[in-house]
Formats: C-alpha cells, structure tokens, sequence
C-alpha cells in the first residue's frame, strides 16, 4: 500500500486523517499515486490537480523522501522508500498570504 | 409562522442565520467550510430546503457543495461523504469540474480569447465559481457564473456542469477584460415571466441578455457611459457591479455601475442614469424591495478608489421613485468612524409583508432592517469579511 500524507484541508473534504493508505497498480509515480488517490476519494478530484489538464495546482508541492518532486516528471518512477510503504508522498499546501 | 433563514458566504466559511418572522433574535450556524472563501451561497425558490454553495480556495481550487436539508449538512453533489470510487465504479467527482468549451469547427480550439491587462489577447483560464443561481421551476437545475466569465449550468443538481457557450462565443469576448477582482461573470437574473430570458452582468465587458434559454446573447449596454475606458459609450467594456430586477416586473432593470447607478425599462436594450442626489454614485450591491417594484437600495461607496462609506457613515439609500429621488437610512447603523464595504452579492431581501433588507460588510457585520429600512441592527457581528448575503423567507 502507498501512503499519502494530506494537507489539513483536503483531510476535511476527503473525511479522512492525516495519512491515508491506497493501493496502486503498476509503476508507482505521481501520476499513479494521484490517480488512484482520485479514485479512492471521488471528491478531490480537481483540489490536487486541474480537473482538466491534470496539471499540479501552482499552490502545492510534492514530497518525497525529504525531496521536492514537484517540478519532475509524474511519470518519474518514485524511490523505492515509496512504493514500499516506508515513506509516505506528502502532499503540501504552500505557506502563502501573508 | 414563517422562518426566515440568511445564508452568509464570507472569507472564510458559510454561516446559516435563522429567525422568527418577527426577525428580532437570530440563531447562528457556522461556519461551513472553515477555512474556505465562500463566494455564494443560495437556496432554490422550488425547494427551500436544498442550498447550493461555491466554496473556493487559491490553494486546492473549486468545490460546489449541496445541502438537502435547509444547511444542516452538505455534499459534493454525486459524492456523499466517506463514499469511495471504485476503478469501476460510476464517474464521480464531476461536480467541481468546469472546462470551458472549445470550438469545434475550429479543430478543438479555444472558443475566443480576451484582453489582458497589457492590450494583449490572453485565453480563458477557470478560476471560480463567483455566483449560483438556482432555477425558478426546478431544483436540480442550476446556473454558475464563473472566472473567467463564463456561465455554466447543471441539470443535476450540481453533479456536472456545462458551459453555455453561446455567451462568450456571440463574438465581444476579444473585447472583455479583468477588472480589479479579475473577470468574473457576478449577476445571474432569471425572467420571473419568461423562462427563455436571463440576464447576466460581467466585470468588466457589461450586461447581456439571452432571449432563447441560453442559445444565443447580446450585449446590452447602451445608455452606459464609462469615463474610465478609451470609448466611454461602447458596445462592452464596462464594469458593471451588479444588476437586480424585482419579480413581477422583470423587464425592469436596475443596476450598480463601478460609477453610476441606472435603471433600463425594455429588459436592457437602452439604459438611463437614475443616481440623483446620492453622495456618491460608485457602490457594488443594489436590489430591490420585494412588494415595491419602484422601491431600490444601493449602499454609496466613497470612490473606485476609496472603498468604505463616504465621512466613515454607513449609510443605505432608498429611493421610493425607481431611483432619481434617494434618502439616507441610517437608524440603527454606525455613523462615524466605519470604513467596510459592501461587496456586490452582499444585499439581500425577504418577503415577509414588512419586507426585510439585509446586508453585510467586509467588517463582518450582517445588518437586518424588519421594516423596509428604517431601522437597523446587527443581526451578527465579527464574522469574517462578508462576501454574499442571501435571504429565504420560509413559510
């Protein structure tokens, strides 16, 4: 399973915790991971990613690993850290307004 | 007895108010949402019970959120709470999707573009849901007026939505632009009489009409004059903060231009100044009394510049004449030392028989008058800033 740590909001839309838990098929990336993620919790869809473009909204960042992936590929295959369940993908709201 | 229940979106969540017809004590609900800016919140007329809310972030976007029972609890429309998706489950999650169509003749490309702050043309790019606007005959239908100006609508009851292209495709769009708050589609009014009329009022291109269900529009701005633009009687260009119209007589327009406030008597097609003796003609909400057709309010704001009250004295204007003829209303509100403002979904009016008007200020105050705007009193205060005020009289 893939751990995935939200930020405090999406925990409220999503009615989750802090960290959920998904299974992901194949290559773990972003892509994969947040795919699965809107799969699993039909109501983010569009709070992470455009809902259209799929494109990362500019006020988050990914995190890997003590890492800012957010800027690589979301086809880049994760560390393994990942995809093995030691570590979780963190989702981050920027510090912003002041 | 009837209830009156005031649905409050501010900057960071929703607040449900409920009284009495009296209107004299006040239960607070809220917030909604917390955290979040709370564009619009507004019940169906068809069914009181069911609100439907624009709750939006700069961080994580859009979110339409429903409620079935008067504001108790709320939904994603499609996606009840703690329900998961399953790979072959139905498609879910529609319902914070707007994608803005694109032309199909055109080999799938953008439908038009507009004009950006430097002169240049700049594509259509969704920000948020500014204002909903549940249909008159059925509660499951809905329309969205979005960022970039757009006006999308659901037949669902929110579950997805759908651009009615006809507006920004009837050929001004190069010519819109952003104003201060960005380019927003703000003011939604449906034609109590004729089910195929809408209007609609964009920051900054101007009011259009639809007389054909959404099919087609026009511009309908004729008689505006705007100082601040390079031709100030265009066809589009100007800031239009808000537009009212009283049921029974909707082809009766009023409106509350960035400066100027005007009235139009053949449903927009020629529009005249009816600001008269107010301190200041600049403002963002009007609307209109709900047994007097000829009965308006409009709250003055210093400047484009300045936005507070004029001398620090919240004062609302009433005109008994459809405008022309207005007379401070300050009984009750703060006359010294008050710089709030009243943003453009943020009056409201009941319909009890001594009609209720109710606003609310950046300042986080709701202000209530039971008695058609004599007296005042706040029915809440220190919320945070107040972006909508919506009213239903339940009976």
């Amino acid at each position: 399973m893939i751990r995935v740590v939200l930020p405090p909001h999406l925990r409220t839309l999503a009615h989750v915790g802090m960290e959920v838990s998904i299974d992901v098929q194949g290559a773990i990336t972003q892509r994969s991971i947040l795919d699965a993620l809107e799969a699993s919790y039909p109501m983010l869809c569009g709070t992470i990613r455009d809902h259209d473009t799929k494109e990362r909204r500019p006020f988050l960042r990914f995190f890997v690993c003590g890492e800012d992936w957010s800027h690589e590929s979301p086809d880049h295959p994760l560390p393994q850290e990942v995809a093995g369940g030691k570590e979780p993908f963190l989702v981050i709201g920027a510090i912003a307004g002041g | 007895m009837s209830k009156v229940r005031v649905l409050v979106g501010t900057h960071k969540g929703a607040f449900v108010l409920t009284s009495d017809g009296k209107r004299e004590k006040w239960d607070v609900s809220g917030p909604h949402f917390a955290g979040w800016e709370l564009y619009h919140v507004k019940g169906s007329p068809v069914d009181t019970s069911r609100i439907y809310a624009s709750q939006t972030s700069g961080w994580f976007g859009q979110i339409i959120q429903r409620s079935d029972d008067g504001g108790k609890t709320w939904t994603q429309p499609g996606t009840p709470p703690g329900e998961q998706n399953t790979p072959q489950g139905p498609q879910k999650g529609e319902s914070n999707k707007f994608v803005y169509k694109t032309s199909p003749e055109n080999g799938g490309k953008p439908l038009t573009t507009h004009q950006w702050y430097d002169g240049t043309q700049h594509p259509w790019e969704f920000k948020r849901v500014w204002h909903l606007e549940p249909s008159l005959t059925d509660a499951d239908t809905v329309y969205a007026g979005v960022e970039d100006a757009a006006i999308f609508k659901s037949t669902n009851g929110g579950k997805s939505w759908e651009e009615m292209p006809g507006l920004r495709g009837h050929g001004t769009g190069p010519k819109w632009q952003p104003g201060a708050g960005g380019m927003c589609l703000h003011s939604i009014v449906l034609d109590a009489k004729d089910p195929k009329r809408m209007y609609i009022a964009i920051s900054a291109a101007g009011a259009f009409r639809t007389d054909d269900g959404g099919n087609s529009w026009k511009p309908i701005n004729k008689g505006l004059k705007s100082q601040y633009i390079p031709d100030p009687n265009a066809e589009v260009g100007h800031c239009v903060h808000h537009i009212a119209a009283h049921p029974a007589r909707p082809s009766v327009l009023f409106m509350q231009k960035h400066w100027d406030v005007m009235r139009s008597d053949d449903a927009g097609d020629s529009w005249h100044e009816v600001s008269g003796n107010l301190p200041t003609d600049f403002g963002f909400v009007i609307d209109v009394h709900a047994h007097e057709p000829e009965t308006i309010y409009v709250v003055p704001i210093k400047s484009d510049g300045e936005h507070f009250p004029p001398d620090g004295k919240l004062r609302v204007y009433r005109s008994r004449t459809g405008g022309n003829e207005w007379e401070p209303l300050t009984k009750g509100l703060p006359q010294s030392d008050c710089y709030v403002n009243i943003l453009r979904d943020s009056m409201a009016v009941d319909s009890l028989d001594k009609c209720g008007i109710y606003f609310g200020t950046t300042g986080g105050q709701v202000y209530a008058s039971h008695d058609a705007g004599d007296n005042w009193a706040p029915i809440v205060q220190n919320l945070p800033a107040v972006f909508s005020v919506e009213v239903q009289t339940l009976r």
